[in-house]
């Protein structure tokens, strides 16, 4: 069985979730960077939305809409200045239904 | 923004938040409080487990207004291998007693609850309002905030910071550092629903009452972490949590580590059928005693799980932020009514009051827990399990192999694993515990 297969994607949990997104002003940004850090690889697995992605010229990328907040990355990657993190403006973001 | 002095603002509408504003507003305080989440509860994700002790000493009269789940009845330890389950399960009729020592709650709806009681004791709430900045005087006492809505600071006498693990507020004006990945879990976690008499069958419970899974083992692919189920109305949550340095140590997925625990053997026909409607994920401060900040100084206090109060060992998150909360808010109440002012050496009785209660006891008596478990996961959550299951095996498997062979398999089995550290594991669990 392939990972496909085996796994369900994380696109389709998240779909579950409620969100408000803020169109264009995405709290957490990849600084400019020409070969990712240990961390910043990292978090193409890690991430639990799976906002991480690497392009395929090695970079990596964020897609910030299904973030969770759960600060995962800026753990690991604020302190050597490899993304910003800042929390969405009040009221948008994920809005847990639950929690 | 607000030209008007508050006695206190409270960040956040969390645990520790809402008890803060809710000891200080039924004081008789001027509180605000500022939630960036467009309710109380939308930004928080719990298990979630309610301790009715720490509830109780705020708001006595609880159990007949808070949206509660299932008071828990049974609690079950797992050791998981790929396949099995070794289990000890702890079930007592004494725990449907007239005042139930612990419930499983939905977070967003309890928090919206318990923001509702601080507001009605006159407590403001702001939701929708994400605080960015701590505004200071001259000589560094924090006396407000800026939030992201136009116009200018709001003032203060003090600020209760209970922001979260992940609080920006804290760290950007260097109260606090940020946590270091060894110092936090991440955990995943989805909600399954299911009609409540099919929950109540296949966890063997009647109406209202409610069971606990927390399983440890194999699952967590050597990293130091555990599963849990935990019994709602008609929902069960179902997550997964490992340290945030072991997963990127691993580079593990945490949404295929949840999926494949969903998948085991032992948990999957307890949630068949069952339709997801969220999953969430959230860090959990897991650094212990020795990683608990400096929680007060000049007109500011840090509360619940911006200042690492969490008990890894006994999984108490909630109740510690109650009561931080709860204390922060008493301590404020008492330097006011003397008609002090919120100076560090003042606000030191909120930490002698934490330093005196169970929070800080618990937390020194497993100070050497949180480093433990990350220094020997893979004994602790790989080699053990299998041994423990292999004993089982040995023990329960009829096959014709002579009972004094297997004996002897079995204890071949530990001996050979004392090569990874066994008795020395053992003493340093001990020490750590005691």
């Amino acid at each position: 069985m392939g990972i496909e297969a085996q796994f369900q994607k994380v696109e389709e949990k998240l779909f579950q979730n409620r969100y408000l997104v803020d169109s264009g002003q995405p709290h957490i940004k990849v600084m400019p960077h020409d070969k990712p850090s240990k961390n910043l690889l990292a978090m193409t697995h890690l991430c639990p939305a799976g906002c991480y992605s690497q392009a395929e010229n090695g970079q990596v990328e964020l897609t910030a809409d299904g973030c969770l907040e759960c600060g995962t990355c800026r753990i690991l990657c604020e302190p050597a200045g490899e993304i910003t993190w800042e929390y969405p403006r009040g009221g948008y973001g994920i809005l847990f239904k639950f929690g | 923004m607000i030209d008007e002095k508050f006695d206190a603002i409270v960040i956040g509408a969390g645990m520790a938040g809402n008890a803060a504003a809710y000891t200080m507003a039924s004081r008789g305080l001027k509180v605000l409080q500022l939630e960036r989440g467009e309710y109380p509860g939308s930004k928080n994700v719990q298990g979630g487990i309610l301790y009715a002790d720490m509830l109780e000493k705020i708001i006595p009269e609880f159990r007949g207004e808070a949206p509660l789940e299932r008071r828990l009845i049974e609690q079950r330890f797992w050791f998981m291998t790929d396949k099995a389950h070794t289990g000890m399960h702890y079930r007592n009729d004494d725990f449907n007693e007239e005042r139930p020592n612990r419930y499983t709650i939905i977070r967003s709806q309890f928090d919206r609850w318990f923001s509702r009681q601080a507001q009605e004791k006159g407590a403001i709430l702001l939701c929708e309002t994400t605080a960015i900045e701590l505004i200071r005087d001259g000589y560094g006492k924090v006396i407000g905030v800026r939030t992201d809505r136009s116009g200018g600071p709001v003032h203060a006498d003090v600020v209760v910071l209970a922001e979260g693990v992940n609080g920006l507020l804290g760290t950007r004006a260097e109260l606090r550092p940020r946590p270091a990945a060894e110092h936090v879990a991440l955990a995943v976690k989805e909600m399954h629903f299911l009609p409540a008499e099919t929950i109540e069958s296949r966890f063997n419970l009647k109406a209202d009452e409610g069971a606990v899974i927390e399983a440890a083992g194999t699952i967590s692919n050597g990293m130091a972490g555990m599963g849990f189920i935990y019994t709602n109305k008609e929902s069960i949550s179902v997550g997964m949590g490992c340290l945030v340095s072991d997963f990127a140590e691993n580079s593990v997925s945490p949404a295929q580590l949840l999926d494949t625990f969903k998948k085991h053997p032992s948990v999957a026909p307890l949630i068949a059928g069952s339709e997801v409607k969220e999953y969430a994920a959230h860090l959990i401060p897991e650094g212990g005693f020795k990683a608990v900040p400096q929680l007060f100084g000049d007109g500011w206090v840090i509360c619940g799980d911006a200042g690492q109060l969490n008990n890894a060992v006994h999984r108490e998150g909630s109740n510690l932020a109650m009561t931080s909360g709860r204390m922060a808010g008493e301590a404020i109440f008492q330097i006011k009514s003397r008609r002090e002012t919120m100076t560090k050496a003042n606000l030191a009785l909120y930490k002698k009051m934490l330093d005196e209660s169970f929070v800080m006891k618990d937390l020194r008596k497993h100070k050497d827990m949180p480093a433990l478990l990350h220094n020997q996961a893979s004994n602790l959550f790989l080699t053990y399990p299998e041994l423990i299951s292999k004993a089982m095996e040995n023990f329960v498997r009829v096959d014709g192999k002579p009972k004094i062979d297997k004996e002897k398999d079995t204890v071949r089995n530990f001996r050979k694993a004392r090569g990874f550290g066994l008795i020395g594991d053992a003493i340093r669990i001990a020490r750590a515990w005691r």
